[in-house]
């Protein structure tokens, strides 16, 4: 059984209303917090070797330590709840059943960068979770955690909620920072970068859900204690949400021990292929990180088996590796057709490119035209070079890593997949006729193609 | 004397410079000139906060400073990121950044119509100059591309959001030199668009320098739409006492005739001073202006052929080698040879072969370029075709 530091208290009954919270031991690492110095808990959650949660996997101590500390000018700490990626669900299930969790890291990680308002900023379709934390922040305050003076440390704190309105390019730092100030949420031009000049001009941190409802365990257990979950330098827990033809999709809180064979057939977690089928391919990150095939999903280029670590998911590169990102674990059967997939990859990233830098706004469309011809049997074998070029020159040129983002998954499923994108040319009615199972009847793909 | 500012050494393509600090890799690369210096479609310098968008003046760094001599990882936007001492760029050196540069003009030419033989850019268009300076011949394209209708915003300037390529100069512009800005940029990815929201007009007295800005045809001036080709009109500087602005302009003439007045702008395409639209769009007679003489035209553009600055003309070459010969040239075209007897400029419509066979007076069918009664245009010919003189 992997030990659980973020969701040992989630079948707890009644655990999102602060009594109950508290009963159970919650707020006793804003107790503890407060009565250390704010550069000492800096100090502790970079011995914690922390890494950000929401998909670039950066130290979250080094992050802060960044943060600029100019006299007379705020600083401010937001929270990133954008979640946006498709696949991943993992903040979600954090905020809707353990908000406490997340505002006690808050109210901590606030007071150690010197940060009097702190926002959430939540995704727009997550309505009904913007009431939950709404509500969780009234009973912090009412509590005397939140407000004026906390614990009669001298310190204020107030946290905001603001909700998003349903744009994915918003998870982007610099994007949500333009949101949060009440414009277009067109990424920035970085450097300089929100530790200098965020949030309206001001030093800024923005963390992931999850990196901040870490923050409370390392306080309670202590930096060194946290930093021996885990392996090398992937320490602590993370929250997998696993979904695909697995037989328990859901949220899973691994140590970072396990390896992706126990993670997708063990009952603990995925339970297996769904209808006894077999694993054919999986993107262990979001939709965002390159798929892998099941031979180097299961074991690395070099034979070792394959862990759910940051380190051993990136082995080999993107040639013959991955990334852990923001732990959206979708799992393909072998029935999947990963064409059709990576087109609804395409079209998704297509339809929330906001359209700043030429090379995203232009090409991100552009692949997804073709990958419509590919899979509907129209395209040529040229295509399938034209593609790879496309995703070439939109990667590394972009502004924000949206751009990056949308041309991993084709760049890898080219990579790893020709021979599927070749059938489609070279049998173009059968590729037309394909059944997709119940997909044939609602097909949201269906487009006329000229 | 004041204390010495220390200065950036830069090396741009194995060229120094010596810049002051703060100045972006670009700016440096316009203080040598010449081939080394990136284009750049959405950057402006007189705008702030422009660039970085277009992507087509990536440059690669190789050494980012003598302090930290690491090359970065990316191409970086040159227009945005500003120099360190000792920094080493490359940019027509390495083949790379060409290579991604023909990238970005594919991807800006993907959803542009290329309608230049009917747009009034045509001629002093900033994206023309790009693909034919690094782009490649065709395109790998073949779907539909995105349209939008034209909208007249306002009394004097039309968008076409087709030709847009979203730099969103002219969203600085409003802001900044208009003062109040009642356009913006709607929607996101391919589908975004400029427009005011619901078909308003821009009204502010400054709002015409957006025109000036607009590095493609998706801003023009509707006082000046159709009227003619810019490289048939002469470039001249003129000013006028304007209680608005500084009223120092170019007239575009044609003859005794103002057809359009912009802003001045120099070697960058940039504009030097802004004008307001009483001078850009009310005041077009000559008697309006002092005018101060023919504009410098750079000898390369378009706009300079068969102009009368610049123009080298090797005078004696031709009697040189011929020798004194006299012989009948292939460019010398009369309008009655001695081949057919037909006046062609005395034929309503464009000739055909019944013109030459006996019957001096028939034309062919096609006689749209032709406006019976309209008169003369100002060429002085029938034609209302705005490709033909």
């Amino acid at each position: 059984m992997a030990r659980k530091v973020l969701l040992d208290k989630a079948h707890i009954e009644g655990i999102r209303y602060y009594d109950t919270w508290r009963k159970n031991g919650g707020y006793a690492a804003v107790e503890k917090a407060f009565k250390m110095a704010p550069a000492d808990v800096v100090e502790e959650v970079k011995k914690s070797g922390l890494r950000g949660r929401g998909g670039a996997g950066f130290p979250t101590g080094m992050k802060w330590s960044f943060l600029a500390k100019p006299e007379g000018v705020p600083r401010y700490l937001v929270c990133n709840a954008d979640e946006s990626e498709p696949g991943t669900f993992k903040d979600r299930y954090l905020m809707e059943f353990l908000p406490h969790l997340l505002i006690e890291g808050l109210i901590i990680s606030s007071f150690a960068l010197g940060s009097n308002r702190t926002y959430i900023y939540i995704r727009g379709e997550y309505a009904w979770i913007v009431d939950i934390l709404e509500q969780a922040i009234a009973e912090a305050n009412n509590a005397g955690f939140l407000g004026k003076n906390i614990l009669g440390s001298g310190f204020d704190c107030q946290i905001y909620v603001q909700r998003g309105a349903g744009a994915y390019i918003c998870g982007e730092e610099t994007a949500l920072i333009e949101s949060l100030e009440g414009k277009r949420g067109n990424p920035r031009i970085k450097p300089p970068f929100p530790a200098i000049k965020g949030l309206w001009d001001c030093p800024t941190v923005v963390n992931n859900v999850e990196t901040l409802a870490a923050v409370v365990p390392i306080i309670n257990m202590g930096g060194e204690e946290y930093a021996k979950i885990g392996v090398g330098k992937s320490t602590g827990t993370k929250l997998i949400s696993a979904c695909g033809n697995i037989n328990k999709p859901g949220v899973y809180e691994i140590d970072m021990t396990q390896s992706v064979e126990e993670f997708i057939f063990s009952d603990e977690y995925c339970g297996g292929i769904a209808n006894g089928k077999r694993l054919k391919a999986c993107i262990p990150g979001g939709s965002s990180v390159p798929i892998l095939p099941a031979n180097l999903l299961l074991k690395t280029a070099k034979g070792e088996q394959r862990l759910m670590t940051y380190e051993s998911l990136a082995d080999g590169g993107f040639a013959t590796g991955s990334m852990m990102g923001s732990g959206g674990f979708i799992v393909l059967d072998e029935d999947q057709c990963v064409v059709r997939h990576t087109l609804s990859l395409a079209r998704f990233y297509r339809h929330e490119s906001c359209g700043q830098c030429s090379p995203c706004r232009e090409g991100t469309g552009w692949m997804e035209k073709v990958l419509t011809k590919l899979e509907y049997g129209k395209g040529a074998l040229s295509d399938i070079d034209l593609l790879w070029d496309i995703q070439r020159k939109i990667e590394g040129n972009t502004i924000c890593p949206l751009g990056d983002a949308a041309a991993w998954p084709v760049a890898a499923a080219i990579r790893h997949f020709r021979d599927e994108f070749e059938w489609h040319v070279n049998n173009p009615e059968e590729a037309q006729k394909r059944n997709f199972g119940l997909a044939h009847y609602a097909d949201p793909l269906e487009v006329a193609v000229g | 004397m004041a204390e010495e500012k220390k200065l950036f050494k830069v090396t741009i393509d194995n060229i120094s410079v010596d810049v002051e600090p703060g100045t972006t890799i670009l700016m440096a690369a316009r203080k040598i000139g010449g081939d080394v210096v990136p284009p750049a479609m959405c950057f402006y310098s007189k705008l702030q906060g422009s660039g970085g968008k277009c992507r087509t003046c990536l440059v690669r760094v190789a050494a980012g400073s003598t302090a930290d001599p690491r090359p970065m990882p990316k191409l970086v936007a040159s227009c945005r990121t500003a120099v360190m001492d000792g920094m080493v760029v490359e940019n027509i050196t390495n083949p790379a950044v060409l290579e991604a540069r023909k990238g970005v003009v594919e991807f800006l030419l993907l959803n542009h119509p290329l309608d230049c033989p009917v747009c009034d850019q045509a001629g002093e268009c900033d994206l023309q100059d790009l693909s034919y300076g690094h782009g490649d011949a065709g395109t790998r394209y073949e779907f539909k591309r995105r349209t939008f209708e034209r909208i007249d915003i306002g009394p004097y300037i039309q968008l076409h959001m087709t030709r847009c390529i979203l730099c969103y100069r002219c969203v600085y512009t409003a802001d900044q030199v208009a003062g109040q800005r009642e356009h913006g940029v709607l929607d996101r990815g391919d589908h975004a668009q400029i427009a005011t929201y619901i078909q308003k007009s821009l009204e502010s007295p400054m709002i015409g320098n957006v025109i000036d800005v607009c590095p493609v045809g998706a801003l023009t001036d509707r006082t000046f739409r159709f009227k003619n080709r810019v490289w048939f009109t002469k470039p001249v500087d003129a000013h006028r006492d304007c209680p608005h602005c500084k009223g120092k302009t170019r007239l575009w003439m044609r003859g005794d005739h103002v057809l359009r007045v912009t802003a001045r702008k120099d070697q960058w395409g940039e504009v030097e001073e802004w004008i307001c639209n009483e001078c850009r769009f009310e005041k077009k007679k000559v008697s309006d202006w002092v005018i101060e003489g023919p504009t410098q035209v750079d000898r390369h553009s378009v706009i300079n052929a068969g102009h009368y600055t610049n123009a080298v003309k090797p005078n004696e070459f031709f009697t040189k080698v011929l020798d004194g010969r006299k012989p009948k040239l292939l460019l010398d075209i009369h309008t009655v040879s001695d081949v057919n007897k037909v006046d062609l400029n005395l034929l309503p419509g464009p000739a055909t072969g019944a013109t030459f066979n006996g019957n001096p007076q028939a034309t062919g069918n096609n006689t749209t370029d032709v406006k019976k009664g309209a008169g003369k245009n100002l060429a002085g010919t029938d034609s209302t075709n705005p490709n033909t003189p």
